[in-house]
């Protein structure tokens, strides 16, 4: 996996390349977590490059929505593959996150 | 011939063997909706778990893979050096609002919903069998 970190207004926006699983996500996590540290508030996760995320990528994308919430600030998701919205659908978690099917809607609903 | 693996318990291992699978059943001509959903969420759930909690990191014990596939059926066994567990047991639905904010206890929950048929059970170490039945292209068991 790989990301990459950009800005657009006030939104920092992730694009996470290849599997987000176990044996990546901490980087993720940290580097989110830094941003939110430097004062970033509105997050959106693009997932249009992701090939697979396993539960580990899941339970990190809850754990960052909650710490970004109690900071005061928001976690969205935008452009999963059929394959990410099932997994998102089979375990509820689309109505835990607010996910747009492209950047350009995600960025206009924050 | 059945393609037999041995990794150390370390989860940066994972992919390779997700590779290796995928690789196998794309020969065996399995849907794209499996080589690209199914089989690596499973598999990286099973690994994982032999990893982190049967193995518990543990780098002097390893994890088996043993993997049978061909124009029917995909068969993994992934084996732990642990005690093994209850899956009826340690399998959480996720998705009632109580679990829906957990940060864990989705992976047995995901093996079974994209697997045909999950089992565990005790041989040398601990042992979860996966098993998936290629689809043809119209969605019928192959």
């Amino acid at each position: 996996m790989s990301f990459t970190v950009k800005k657009a207004n006030d939104v920092t926006i992730f694009e996470v390349e290849g599997t987000l699983i176990v044996g990546n996500r901490q980087e993720l996590k940290q580097k989110v977590l830094e941003e939110l540290e430097t004062g970033a508030r509105k997050v959106l996760v693009d997932f249009e490059k992701t090939t697979y995320i396993d539960s580990s990528g899941l339970g990190v994308l809850v754990s960052l929505a909650k710490k970004i919430r109690e900071s005061g600030g928001d976690l969205r998701l935008a452009n999963l593959n059929d394959d990410l919205q099932t997994l998102f659908e089979l375990t509820k978690l689309d109505t835990l996150f607010q996910i747009s099917e492209s950047r350009d809607r995600a960025l206009e609903s924050f | 011939m059945p393609l037999e693996l041995e990794i150390p318990s370390d989860v940066g291992c994972i992919e390779a063997v997700v590779a290796q699978v995928l690789r196998a059943c794309e020969a065996a001509a399995f849907s794209g909706n499996h080589l690209a959903f199914h089989i690596p969420v499973a598999l990286t759930e099973a690994l994982s778990n032999a990893i982190l909690r049967g193995n518990r990191e543990d780098r002097g014990k390893s994890v088996r893979v043993r993997v049978v596939v061909d124009a029917h059926l995909l068969v993994v066994e992934v084996e732990d050096d642990g005690l093994g567990f209850d899956l009826d047991a340690c399998t959480l639905d996720p998705t009632t609002a109580d679990n829906l904010d957990r940060e864990d206890g989705r992976g047995l929950f995901l093996m079974r919903r994209l697997m045909d048929r999950v089992e565990q059970f005790r041989a040398r170490g601990n042992v979860v069998r996966l098993t998936l039945r290629r689809r043809s292209s119209d969605g019928r068991a192959a």
